[in-house]
């Protein structure tokens, strides 16, 4: 089948705002997004820029708004959209070029709530020992795979350049509730600062975005109980 | 230009690389350069497993581990090197596990483990449980750790940096690489004492691959037209399980769980070739039956697919271990695999080929194993050889956690010992020749009809089963189309990201190593492991017992040595399942 594809465009090199350009591509409706991104790139207009590597939803480099909704354009079918396909970039980062946006401010968010384990020695010998419902706890927030697809639909972030965003407290989580870590209270009182936790105001938006199904209004929420309650 | 100086630059953040880096952060200067951010690498994708005869759920020993190695190989693996990779596994899985790696546990804390394709007990007598795993992402916790450590140990990253060519001296001592930093359009030298390539694999040079789309083999290709010879470049491996026409992985450790593999007529066919270990039979062979069944007419509906049956597995076991995989059906191919049979195909996934190295991860320039100073490689870009002609499931994860570490630590010591080498002349200007003839041509050849012909040609002729005329004719496509791509042009004439020229580059890359994988099949008259001659049908220890080493000298003319494998443990033998 036949769709068109309405791409917002920008290069810095040349324009001074960005523009939406069509074109038109043949699908099949397995084909995903990304597909027909290369179709177009490959086949029409070299100049088409984004980022994407593993093509099937987990090393977290295309996403994008789709349609109005952030998705990574390797998992959504085109079956799933129309014949008529809005394709722009995140909203709330810097647009380098096209559809490729600056992740720097992404990333310094993520290192900012210390994202790696906090322990002491390990015992002489073997594996520290975790049980089963132990690992269970923060299983959860290990899928996050950095897509940014959370934070940049998340409108706090829109709006204020404080807030650290959805994926940087998915990955605190990810730590805070390892029975292996000793770094919460570090982490804890970072997310209870002016950039923390309580700039989150439960929209949803970032469990709706998030490509790996993480629960994540839910581990914020988690977070904030534990501020309350102490009950780490 | 841009000048920087590292006692050490490693190129590519995936598990090796990274695994390299943390050990030497802190004590020399190092910087990492990839053409991704770390975490998009693809070492990510990795799913079912990393082994290690830790002996958790059942009895084990590095020795079952290391034969099983071996033998999975096809008797091309060097032996000391698949004995390093077998003993120092035990402690890269538990300092994953130190490093906050989310293994799955047994009941009493441990790490848990699971079955996978061609890991044995006792030297072949069944299946064993040697398979470390986090669900079915095993992988992505690794890279996730490794990128969390270098995070913690305030690694220098350079993201987005395309390798546009790797510095050697007169002398032929490894100086450097020359990148092109995608985000302000700079071509920078960075000087080197010491440079680790593990840059990952070149699947993309085949139609359906699980590969991802970054995996060109650049940094393989340009140690290679700087005369260093690539070895084993003809074995490829063919995983059997990928999502028919998409070549997406769906991992062993489906198999590993108990599924089945079925033919058009609902029969588990691996029985009827591999009685023992039925459907973990190792990847080269289980590939071959699929291509079998498929040949005699008992694929899916006549077609050129099979199906992987896990809809007798408890559905929690499927939502625990196997979660992403199954996913991965439900999304692209709309298939539950709770109530139905998931399609699949071999599809091109590892390569066991690349940049020859010692156990130090040195590379060496010849069957002598004269190192380069300077130049190091480990992971799927290197060659120890720990897979020989066939890897077995999880040992690629296993290499790059083994073979990093080992190349951070003898890097170590080189930077203690070498003084900075002098750049050549002009150290960027072929980086500069090649950007500028891509970028000024107009018109001529594009990049995506080149590369769509390589890979239906090296999918059709060089894949699961090859013969002499089917390589001969790639031989000819192949050197066609490096014609071909002397005249190709780019549309973005702009400066910063420039992906379209990146894609450029990373085609003559592929092309490299189509010529080398095309090559090497067609000498190497006999079949082993992954590579199979229809012509040539049986293993012949006494012409090929050894690994091939390609170079291609200043007349574009490429030669083999043959490097004799190193035998320790255990005498070649037939190999059955």
């Amino acid at each position: 089948m036949e769709v068109t594809l309405r791409i917002k465009r920008f290069n810095p090199e040349q324009d001074q705002k960005p523009h939406f350009e069509e074109y038109k591509v043949e699908v099949e409706g397995t084909d995903r997004v990304l597909d027909a991104l290369n179709q177009v790139k490959w086949y029409q207009d070299g100049t088409l820029t984004y980022r994407r590597s593993c093509a099937h939803g987990i090393c977290g480099s295309d996403a994008m708004r789709i349609n109005g909704r952030n998705r990574l354009a390797c998992k959504i079918l085109m079956r799933d959209l129309g014949k008529r396909i809005t394709l722009e970039p995140l909203i709330g980062f810097k647009v380098e070029k096209d559809l490729l946006v600056d992740m720097e401010a992404f990333f310094d968010a993520y290192k900012s709530v210390k994202p790696y384990l906090i322990a002491g020695d390990a015992p002489g010998g073997g594996e520290r020992r975790q049980s089963p419902a132990q690992r269970a706890a923060f299983d959860d927030t290990t899928k996050c795979i950095l897509c940014a697809a959370c934070t940049t639909s998340c409108p706090v972030t829109w709006v204020t350049g404080e807030f650290v965003g959805p994926a940087a407290i998915v990955n605190a989580h990810r730590f805070i509730f390892d029975s292996r870590d000793e770094g919460a209270t570090q982490r804890l009182q970072i997310l209870n600062g002016g950039s923390g936790v309580w700039r989150c105001r439960t929209i949803f938006n970032c469990t709706d975005a998030c490509p790996r199904d993480i629960k994540v209004t839910e581990a914020i929420e988690q977070v904030k109980r534990t501020l309350l309650f102490d009950q780490v | 230009m841009a000048y920087q100086r590292y006692d050490a630059v490693i190129v590519g953040a995936g598990g090796a690389g990274l695994m390299a880096a943390i050990q030497m952060a802190g004590k020399a200067n190092v910087a990492v350069v990839s053409k991704l951010y770390p975490p998009r690498s693809h070492t990510g994708a990795a799913q079912g497993g990393i082994s290690a005869a830790l002996g958790n759920t059942e009895e084990d020993h590095w020795q079952w581990h290391m034969f099983d190695t071996v033998k999975g190989g096809d008797y091309l693996v060097d032996q000391d090197a698949a004995e390093v990779l077998a003993r120092e596994a035990i402690d890269a899985v538990l300092e994953l596990e130190h490093m906050g790696l989310p293994f799955n546990r047994t009941p009493d804390g441990r790490i848990d483990q699971r079955r996978f394709g061609g890991h044995s007990r006792n030297f072949g007598e069944g299946p064993v449980r040697r398979a470390c795993y986090a669900a079915d992402r095993t992988g992505h916790m690794i890279i996730q750790t490794l990128y969390q450590q270098g995070i913690k140990h305030d690694v220098n990253f350079l993201n987005e940096h395309h390798l546009l060519d790797i510095i050697f001296t007169e002398d032929g001592e490894c100086a450097g690489v020359i990148t092109y930093e995608l985000k302000t359009g700079e071509i920078h030298t960075i000087h080197a004492k010491t440079v680790l390539i593990a840059s990952g694999g070149y699947g993309r040079v085949f139609k359906i691959t699980s590969n991802a789309l970054a995996g060109t083999g650049d940094g393989i290709a340009l140690a290679y037209r700087h005369g260093i010879p690539l070895m084993d470049m003809e074995f490829y491996q063919f995983h059997p399980t990928g999502l028919y026409k998409l070549g997406i992985l769906v991992s062993e450790a489906a198999r590993g769980e108990g599924g089945i593999v079925r033919n058009g007529t609902g029969e588990a066919f691996a029985a009827r070739y591999a009685p023992t270990m039925k459907d973990l039979a190792p990847r080269d062979m289980m590939s071959r039956f699929i291509y079998q069944e498929v040949k005699e007419g008992r694929g899916i509906d006549g077609k050129d697919y099979v199906l992987l049956d896990v809809s007798h597995l408890p559905p929690e076991v499927i939502d625990e271990k196997l979660p992403d995989v199954t996913d991965f059906a439900r999304v692209y191919l709309g298939v539950e695999p709770k109530k139905e049979g998931i399609p699949i195909q071999p599809t091109a996934h590892y390569a066991m080929g690349g940049l020859p190295t010692n156990v130090q991860a040195q590379v060496i320039r010849n069957a002598a194993g004269e190192t380069v100073p300077g130049f190091y490689s480990a992971g799927e870009a290197a060659c120890v050889s720990v897979h020989g002609a066939n890897r077995l499931g999880t040992n690629s994860l296993v290499d790059l956690v083994v073979f990093g570490r080992r190349a951070g630590k003898q890097m170590l010591e080189e930077i203690q010992e070498r003084d900075f080498p002098v750049l050549p002349e002009n150290p960027d200007a072929y980086a500069k020749d090649s950007l500028s003839s891509l970028l000024g041509r107009e018109g001529g050849e594009r990049v995506a009809d080149i590369r769509k012909t390589m890979q239906e040609v090296m999918m059709d002729k060089v894949s699961v089963v090859r013969d002499q005329q089917g390589l001969e004719e790639a031989r000819q496509s192949i050197a066609e189309l490096q014609e071909a791509y002397r005249h190709v042009s780019v549309q973005d004439k702009g400066r910063i990201y420039n992906t379209d020229l990146t894609e450029a580059l990373e085609l003559g890359c592929m092309l490299d190593c189509a010529e080398t994988i095309v090559y090497g099949s067609l000498e190497r008259t006999e079949s082993r492991g992954a590579h199979y001659r229809e012509d040539f049908q049986t293993r012949d220890d006494v012409n090929w017992l050894a690994h091939s080493m390609i170079s291609r000298d200043a007349d574009n003319t490429l030669s083999l040595e043959k490097k004799p494998i190193v035998i320790t443990m255990f005498e070649p033998k037939e190999r059955k399942y």
